[in-house]
């Protein structure tokens, strides 16, 4: 059996910005990518501001130009197609925006139109697509209204509505909530959930918050200065990230890991070594562990944790602080780590 | 008063003779301004026809033309107006070197108002694959149609300024008429007639590009 061609498969691919100021270096946005993204994911690209989450997602419908590499849609590369050629690529993929970006010179039925203008498309057509999906985002009533007269969350909606007219297979999402409050944000992310599993769209999201990873995301890759330092299936990251920017990113979502001040004051209060454990109720068993520490005598205490929740699944971390001699402890964390992740805080 | 009244025809002849040079210059300098305008903006660096070459060369030029004051700009024109109209004199000549002043003035209110357009929507129309062509007459010229009105109305008062000095170069109109019979002749009444004339003519352009820029951005 072959696996299915990924919907979006990026190879080595660079994105280098030539210096503004003469002089300067150069700065490199992206540097040798390489993802692929299967038809029916939600793929979260999280990182800091500037890690180059933008410019790479602005690579995939070639807004912007590589420098270096393939970038596959379906397959086939578009990274050196000319202008003209993506025209067709682009209605093919739907994008949505931190700032809305809807033509205030229209209403909102227009806006939603507009891509089935610049597909060609039927005035018949384009009325019943219009509709249909002004109806799926729940703004029928605001068919006739201009941009400006609607709330942040509505316009979203208009935008979700406008990237998705012409039934494109993968929709782009650049920090979509990030001027959204709170519950508008989960408004929307339910909204491009239902886009997901009713129109079975390939979303592609990019956020700097974890809570956006958490809610929508099925995979989620971590970038930092321009590379993709780790990726994977949400659960696996959050439950157990590898790499130290990951795991601050999870630190900010998931209850239970101590930051950094708040382990400066664990460490003041405490006199013993201070030891993370990560519980993932499919894996480990609670009981099991606690009984390897016990055995020794070692004397225990939860000073931190907390109980999170993945797409149904939990997971959780505690925090606790040992007193014993060293020996005995050392050898009692070798057999800890035989069932789970002990992370040792210094 | 009397000499006023005497001079009615050749009065509303000067004020059509105006009204026909300064109509006549928003058309074609206004044209004129809205493609080099469009240019600027279009091959400036970032921008969706990018073109360094094409961009320095608008720009200098506007940068060069714009600030000559246009008495001089009037004479130093003088052969090129020749080439094309004929005649460096008449209202025909005039109204090409008005023409010409206005489109590098009015370019760069263009370019200006255009930048106003913010560049979000224009990478929205990209993402669905609208090419150069669509997005100029689809997203740029409908966004910055309130202010570019603005823009409009605004250089109605310079064309009306540049229209008076007709007068020197064998042209009509206001201006023309105002020094010939007001100011040569030593008559303040026939003088402030035609600045009376001038100044309700900008009022009411002022007021209508006011309305319709207004009713371009819904407010
Ligand atoms: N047009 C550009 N010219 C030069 N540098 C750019 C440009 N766009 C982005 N960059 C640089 O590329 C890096 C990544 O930017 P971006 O993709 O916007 O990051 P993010 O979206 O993760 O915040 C930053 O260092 C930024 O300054
Ligand atoms: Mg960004």
């Amino acid at each position: 059996m072959t696996a299915p061609t990924p919907l979006v498969e990026l190879r080595n691919v660079s994105k280098v910005y030539p210096a503004t100021v003469k002089g300067a270096p150069d700065v490199t946005a992206i540097d040798d990518v390489s993802i692929s993204i299967d038809a029916g994911d939600v793929y979260g690209i999280i990182g800091y501001s500037g890690a180059g989450k933008s410019t790479l997602v602005r690579l995939v419908n070639v807004l912007e130009r590589s420098t270096a590499g393939e970038i596959l849609i379906d397959g086939r590369d578009v990274a050196q197609l000319p202008e003209r050629e993506l025209r067709p690529v682009r209605l093919g993929i739907g994008m949505i925006f931190q700032q809305f970006n809807l033509l205030n010179s229209r209403t909102v039925a227009r806006n939603v139109a507009y891509p089935l203008e610049v597909a060609g498309r039927e005035k018949a057509d384009r009325t019943t697509r219009v509709a249909e999906m002004l109806d799926f985002v729940g703004l029928a009533d605001k068919a006739g209204a201009y941009p400006d007269q609607l709330s942040g969350g509505q316009k979203q909606r208009v935008g979700i509505a406008r990237a998705l007219a012409s039934s494109p297979a993968l929709l782009l999402a650049d920090e979509a909530t990030s001027a959204l409050d709170p519950e508008t944000t989960h408004e929307v992310l339910e909204l491009l959930k239902r886009v997901n599993r009713e129109f079975g769209v390939t979303i592609i999201v990019i956020t700097h918050e974890m809570d956006v990873i958490q809610t929508l995301a099925t995979k989620v890759a971590v970038m930092d200065q321009g590379r993709i330092i780790e990726r994977g299936d949400v659960f696996d990251v959050f439950s157990n990230p590898q790499q130290a920017a990951s795991a601050r990113f999870v630190s900010t979502v998931v209850k239970g890991l101590p930051s950094r001040p708040e382990l400066e004051v664990l460490r003041a209060r405490h006199t013993g070594r201070i030891v993370t454990l990560a519980f993932r109720s499919d894996t480990v068993d609670q009981t099991q562990v606690f009984g390897e520490l016990s055995r020794d005598g070692i004397a225990f205490q939860v000073v931190y944790g907390g109980i999170n929740e993945i797409q149904g699944r939990p997971f959780g971390h505690l925090t606790l602080a040992l007193t014993g001699d060293d020996v005995t402890i050392d050898a009692a964390l070798d057999r800890v780590r035989a069932l789970t992740t002990v992370t040792e805080v210094r | 008063m009397d000499s006023l009244i005497n001079l009615l025809p050749e009065f509303w002849k000067a004020t059509g003779e105006t009204l026909y040079i300064v109509g006549l210059t928003l058309l074609l300098g206004g044209f004129g301004g809205l493609v080099v305008g469009l240019g600027l903006y279009l091959t400036r660096a970032g921008s969706i026809l990018a073109n360094r070459p094409v961009f320095g060369v608008l720009n200098v030029l506007v940068n060069t033309i714009r600030p000559i004051p246009f008495i001089i700009f009037l004479a130093a024109v003088q052969p090129l107006t020749r080439a094309v109209v004929g005649t460096g004199i008449g209202n025909n000549a005039m109204i090409f070197t008005i023409a010409l002043a206005a489109m590098f003035a009015m370019a760069r209110i263009v370019e200006q108002n255009l930048l106003t357009v913010t560049p979000g929507v224009i990478e929205a129309a990209r993402s669905v694959g609208a090419g150069p062509v669509r997005i100029i007459f689809t997203v740029l010229l409908p966004e910055a149609l309130g202010p570019l009105i603005l823009g409009y109305t605004f250089i109605f008062v310079a064309l009306v300024d540049m229209s008076a000095v007709a007068g020197y170069v064998g042209g009509g109109g206001l201006g023309a008429f105002a020094l010939l019979y007001g100011w040569r002749q030593f008559d303040p009444v026939v003088t402030w007639a035609a600045v009376l004339l001038i100044i309700i003519f900008v009022q009411v352009v002022q007021f209508l590009g006011n309305r319709l820029a207004r009713k371009a951005l819904r407010r």
